[in-house]
């Protein structure tokens, strides 16, 4: 690893003014994925900037929701009481994640800021556009068993390797930006972006590869919901710690047997975790049926492309949001 | 590009850093490790720190670059945390701090600043052994041992965070630890006798 400066800020202000004073800055929360990359020469900055003390690791709900300090730990927003007994989802997405040591390092903030754990990124011998701009994408021919299946671009078919992010996309969360213009807020869907052109760009907090624009995450609002039916289906090659081949998050609400609210979201098939709004008006009004499951896992995978290695993906994906339908639809 | 930028932009630093030893302190020893870029830089990116290892406590210099784990091992020599992968993805490095399991192999040393550490060197009560590595050696819970500092010291966090309730949770729970001896069965017996004898840990 190349030597940088190290400086620990204590409030969201001093860190993103000393982020502005320095281009090639980061910020390092738990580290979990800035110090892997660093190891791994992906990224060099020349300065980390520590925000493990900033005053952002509340979790405060009320009437209108619950809102995540960015710094709060994964493993404390899964345990969290309000997290476990009103967004279960949210609990249920965390655990299936990394594992114990690595939740009780990995912040909310950071896991939303992860990279790519794409094998041409995380290897700088290989062409990767995320990683450097114009050298080629090694996974389009090569090996992308794990790799996207909508949303793609000739340039770049990485996905999102978070699953507590596909819970928040499903639970209609919101941002909370703060920077040297001030504060923003937006939509949690639309915070990470599909590749196009600029693989580079992860989301909207991207300058460049690696780059940050000096904005700092403070928090993640959950709207109230009255959802009573969840579930987070997470499919991977050993049954825990590894990433997911595919997820489904699932949010129900069943009046007799009928769905009168749905919210659906899927990881492991796009560079962002992958919300299914069609499906959700589709089963919205239908009877709870394994029939309607299974017309909705169709609709969801409709459009859906592979690239050789993941073709699999498309299968596996139709059976998989049938299957968290199903679980879902039978909690008690 | 950029690495290289950052090479040349490293190469001012060190000539400035070369040339402010020369001016401030002008000892020889100095001027000489000057001819080695490394040895000067070493001099010069070194930070503070204070923490507690296993009830001791220490203030050392550290890079920034360093980890907890390289920390403990190198600097501490204390070697019974282990380096399996250096990436996160074994749990040999499992360590306590401020009584949480983490892996030390991916945090840096200089954010543990004022942290209490605690190893498996830290676990036994001088010659009587934690409860937790009385329950590996009853069950058997090791073959080549590599595993075994980050297992205990994980399982001693499963039992307390009160994700040992049974054997599929345990399991869950413990994934963050491999053993490619596959001593797992014996593992989670470990753990379930632990939790079931409910001693405080
Ligand atoms: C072996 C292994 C297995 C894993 N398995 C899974 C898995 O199955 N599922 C899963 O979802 N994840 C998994 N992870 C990834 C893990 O969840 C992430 O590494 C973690 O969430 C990153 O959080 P952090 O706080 O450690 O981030 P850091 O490493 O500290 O930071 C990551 C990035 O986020 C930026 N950042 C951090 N906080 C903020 C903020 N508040 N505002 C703006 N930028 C910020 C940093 O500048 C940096 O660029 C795994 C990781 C490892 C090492
Ligand atoms: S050495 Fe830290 S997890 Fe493998
Ligand atoms: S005992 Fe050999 S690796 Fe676990």
């Amino acid at each position: 690893m190349i030597n940088f400066d190290y400086i620990r800020t204590s409030t969201a202000k001093a860190a993103v003014e000393a982020k502005a004073k320095s281009a090639s800055s980061q910020f390092i929360a738990g580290g979990t994925n800035l110090v892997d990359l660093m190891k791994k020469g992906v990224t060099s900055p020349e300065k980390l900037i520590d925000i493990n003390s900033l005053p952002l690791k509340q979790i405060t709900a009320d009437a209108k929701g619950v809102l995540i300090g960015a710094l709060a730990l994964n493993s404390e927003v899964a345990e969290n009481a309000i997290i476990k007994t009103k967004y279960p989802l949210l609990a249920q997405a965390i655990n299936a994640g990394a594992s114990a040591q690595l939740r009780n390092m990995a912040t909310v903030g950071g896991n939303m800021m992860q990279r790519t754990r794409c094998s041409y990124f995380y290897d700088i011998t290989m062409p990767c556009n995320k990683r450097e701009p114009g050298s080629g994408c090694g996974a389009l021919q090569g090996q992308n068993r794990m790799h996207a299946v909508f949303g793609t671009s000739e340039k770049c078919i990485a996905v999102h390797p978070s699953d507590m992010c596909v819970a928040l996309a499903a639970l209609d969360a919101t941002v909370h930006i703060t920077g040297a213009k001030g504060d923003r807020k937006i939509l949690f869907t639309d915070f990470h972006r599909l590749p196009g052109d600029t693989p580079e760009l992860d989301n909207n907090l991207s300058t460049g590869p690696g780059g940050q624009k000096g904005e700092l995450i403070t928090g993640i609002h959950i709207p109230a919901n009255s959802f009573t039916k969840f579930h987070y289906l997470k499919i991977r090659d050993r049954s825990s710690y590894a990433f997911a081949l595919v997820s489904v998050a699932v949010a129900l609400e069943i009046s007799g047997n009928t769905i009168t609210n749905a919210k659906l979201a899927m990881g492991g098939v796009a560079h962002k975790p992958w919300r299914l709004s069609a499906v959700e008006k589709f089963v919205t009004g239908k009877t709870a049926t394994k029939e309607t499951f299974a017309a909705a896992a169709n609709m969801a995978m409709e459009g859906a492309a592979g690239f050789g290695q993941n073709n699999f993906k498309i299968k596996m994906g139709k059976a998989a949001v049938a299957e968290a339908l199903l679980q879902a639809s039978q909690k008690i | 590009m950029p690495t290289q930028n950052k090479n040349e932009s490293r190469r001012d630093f060190l000539k400035k850093s070369t040339a402010l030893a020369a001016l401030t302190i002008a000892s020889p020893v100095l001027t000489k490790a000057g001819e080695n870029d490394e040895k000067i830089a070493a001099l010069f990116e070194q930070m503070p720190l204070r923490l507690e290892v296993n009830g001791v406590a220490h203030a050392l210099s550290v890079e920034p670059r360093v980890t907890l784990l390289d920390l403990l091992r190198e600097q501490l020599h204390l070697m019974g945390t282990k380096k399996g992968c250096d990436h996160g993805q074994c749990g040999a490095c499992t360590v306590h701090v401020d009584g949480k399991r983490i892996n030390s192999c991916l945090s840096l040393a200089v954010m543990n600043e004022g942290k209490k550490i605690t190893t498996i060197e830290g676990l036994a009560n001088g010659d009587k052994l934690h409860p937790m590595q009385e329950a590996f050696i009853k069950h058997d819970g090791f073959q080549c041992g590599y595993c075994t500092p980050g297992q205990i010291m994980s399982a001693v966090c499963c039992v307390k965070e009160g994700h040992a309730n049974n054997a599929e949770e345990i399991r869950e729970f413990m994934s963050g630890n491999i053993c490619r001896c596959g001593a797992y069965p014996n593992i989670v017996d470990a753990i379930m006798e632990v939790k079931k004898g409910g001693q405080s840990l």
